[in-house]
């Protein structure tokens, strides 16, 4: 059994070996961000491992999460490595910190994301719409179908709240 | 869950080994042969530079990204019959451990002399900035976050550090582009650099973006070659042709917590240098400040900045200032990758940052100086455009290796008696 799918023309095939991606990837296709928690010292973690990073125990249950973040830092791509993106640039390398469990279980840590900003309709986000955001933008999780019961995350702006006045770009556009 | 390391005794083995030869190929796009060959040019020309014989040597190492040609190979287009040797997965940051690792398999009784070599077609073969190459395999796991979301190369695995450290601190591009700038001025007053043409700040901001904060002179060259080196313990090294560069310390693959994952702990601008000081400096005996020559690896500008930092040549948030004061220029107070480094020299994930601190210690760097009667070069320490680059009475040099901002390694070096 395995998630087969396609994403800018790579094929996609996540065996069910391959368990806790499996499992995120699956609850991705139902659209809800869920992680990892682990059974014993109850810390969420990110990406999906066989065991915690925090306590070692092997154990652990897959809670939702609200989805919504602040970009905790980014690259933006003008030089793409990959086929599939060149005709995307400028993209955007998110690391979104999400609301949850942030400066835990230290000062500075957190569960921190990597993703592409895209627009509402799950496209790479155009040039203008890369403009925008910044370090401390408020974005959202949107999930694009890639396959049948498969879905990634791509991240959004998030119209819904509040947005800092001037996030905070690289000094030269 | 920290793991105090007791590196202040003896046993660490302090001064006891020495790296007695050094060996390189041209660095070139398109070296026309195969790493096969580059690997054997090198290890050969650095068992000749030691003033060894092939005969002298048992022990073989190399590191790869499986792009490379194995010690077996290599040892055996040599005639080298070898009591050791070990191939392994790496890339920047395997250097200093393996020099680490040989003085542990010496010190064991498993071999006398080890020659570490790392050839590479890095521009003609395997490009490191990637082609692209295994893209048409399909994306499964954790590939979907990385190949997925457009994000493969170094350069776009480290950007988000580096732009990080602009925001926590007010870097500049203009601090960090010095880097480039040092580093030409230096490969200038290097007649095997690959690039040789000084460069300015405006040349760096003004050449086209690759990965926001990373222009394309922010990113080092790419190039084909075979480095190498020869280490052996300190009492043979007084049969060698030249000064031994002494080993005081060495620190290999160090880790920030979750090193596989290092952007989910701690502020993402600290890198492993952070942790791999403690082992560094108490191992070594001695601090930054009494460190004269630094080899901070520039897989990009960012990098030099971020561990020289981290390693407490400045304090934390101020490499900026440090990377454009000239404390890093020749005839500053701490040259840094004299060379030119992989910014300007040549890529070798590392190698050539050692060779240049081990000829740096010999008081011998292959500039243009004229060679006296003994061999050596009459150095004029006139640091103009084309002339020298030997830093005038250095006894200790340090070299930061980068593997990722997760991880790396680090080694202090003396200048033997």
């Amino acid at each position: 059994m395995a998630l087969e799918g396609e994403y800018l023309g790579m094929p996609v095939h996540i065996d069910k070996t391959n368990r806790e991606y499996f499992d995120f990837f699956s609850y991705c296709g139902k659209r809800e961000l869920r992680l990892q928690q682990c059974e014993s010292c109850h810390l969420k973690r990110f990406p999906p491992t066989t065991a915690c990073p925090f306590c070692a125990h092997p154990e652990s249950t897959w809670e939702r999460l609200s989805g919504c973040g602040a970009v905790y830092s980014y690259g933006e791509v003008h030089h793409a490595i990959q086929p599939a993106f060149r005709a995307h640039t400028p993209y955007l390398l998110l690391l979104v910190e999400l609301d949850e469990q942030r400066n835990v279980p230290e000062e500075f840590d957190g569960l921190r994301v990597q993703g592409n900003l895209a627009t509402a309709d799950g496209e790479l986000a155009p040039p203008d719409l890369v403009r925008q955001v910044g370090i401390g933008s408020r974005v959202k999780v949107l999930f694009k179908t890639i396959g049948t019961d498969l879905a990634i995350p791509l991240w959004v702006v998030d119209d819904e709240v509040e947005q800092p006045d001037n996030p905070w770009r690289y000094p030269i556009e | 869950m920290t793991q105090e390391l007791n590196a202040s005794s003896a046993k660490y083995l302090r001064g006891k080994y020495a790296i007695v030869g050094v060996g390189e190929t041209a660095y070139t796009r398109g070296s026309g042969c195969t790493t096969r060959t580059l690997g054997t040019r090198a290890v050969r020309a650095a068992i000749d530079d030691a003033g060894l014989t092939t005969d002298d040597v048992d022990g073989m190492m190399s590191y790869s990204y499986n792009d490379s040609t194995p010690s077996p190979t290599i040892a055996g287009d040599l005639g080298i019959r070898l009591n050791f040797h070990m191939d392994v997965y790496g890339g920047g940051s395997s250097i200093e451990a393996l020099v680490g690792i040989a003085m542990g398999v010496i010190e064991a009784g498993m071999c006398n002399t080890v020659v570490i070599y790392r050839a590479m077609n890095g521009f003609s073969q395997v490009r490191i900035g990637g082609t692209g190459r295994g893209g048409r395999s399909a994306l499964s796991g954790s590939g979907l976050f990385t190949r997925g979301g457009g994000l493969s190369s170094a350069g776009q695995m480290f950007c988000q550090s580096f732009m990080r450290h602009m925001y926590d601190y007010g870097t500049t591009p203009e601090q960090v582009a010095n880097v480039k700038v040092i580093h030409s001025e230096h490969a200038a007053n290097n007649p095997k650099a690959y690039y040789k043409q000084r460069t300015t700040v405006e040349d760096v901001l003004s050449s086209r973006m690759i990965v926001k904060p990373l222009h394309l002179l922010d990113c080092c060259v790419e190039t084909d070659n075979g480095t190498a080196i020869v280490v052996t313990r300190v009492d043979r090294a007084k049969d060698c042709r030249h000064t031994p560069a002494v080993i005081q310390s060495v620190v290999g693959r160090c880790m920030k917590p979750r090193g596989d994952t290092h952007y989910q702990a701690g502020p993402i601008s600290t890198v492993a240098g952070h942790y791999a000081k403690n082992i560094l400096w108490p191992n070594a005996g001695v601090g930054p400040e009494d460190i004269q020559v630094t080899g901070s690896y520039d897989a990009f500008t960012f990098t030099t900045l971020l561990q020289l930092e981290d390693y407490g040549f400045c304090k934390k948030g101020e490499g900026g200032d440090y990377v454009s004061s000239g404390v890093m220029r020749l005839g500053g107070k701490r040259p840094n990758n004299t060379s030119g480094g992989h910014l300007c020299e040549g890529y070798t994930h590392g190698v050539n940052m050692v060779i240049e601190n081990v000829r740096q210690l010999r008081h011998d760097v292959d500039d243009s100086c004229p060679v006296g009667p003994d061999g050596k070069r009459q150095h004029t320490f006139d640091y103009h455009e084309g002339g020298c680059r030997q830093v005038k009475g250095v006894e200790l040099t340090a070299n930061l290796g980068w593997g990722t901002p997760g991880i790396g390694s680090a080694m202090v070096m003396a200048r033997g008696g």
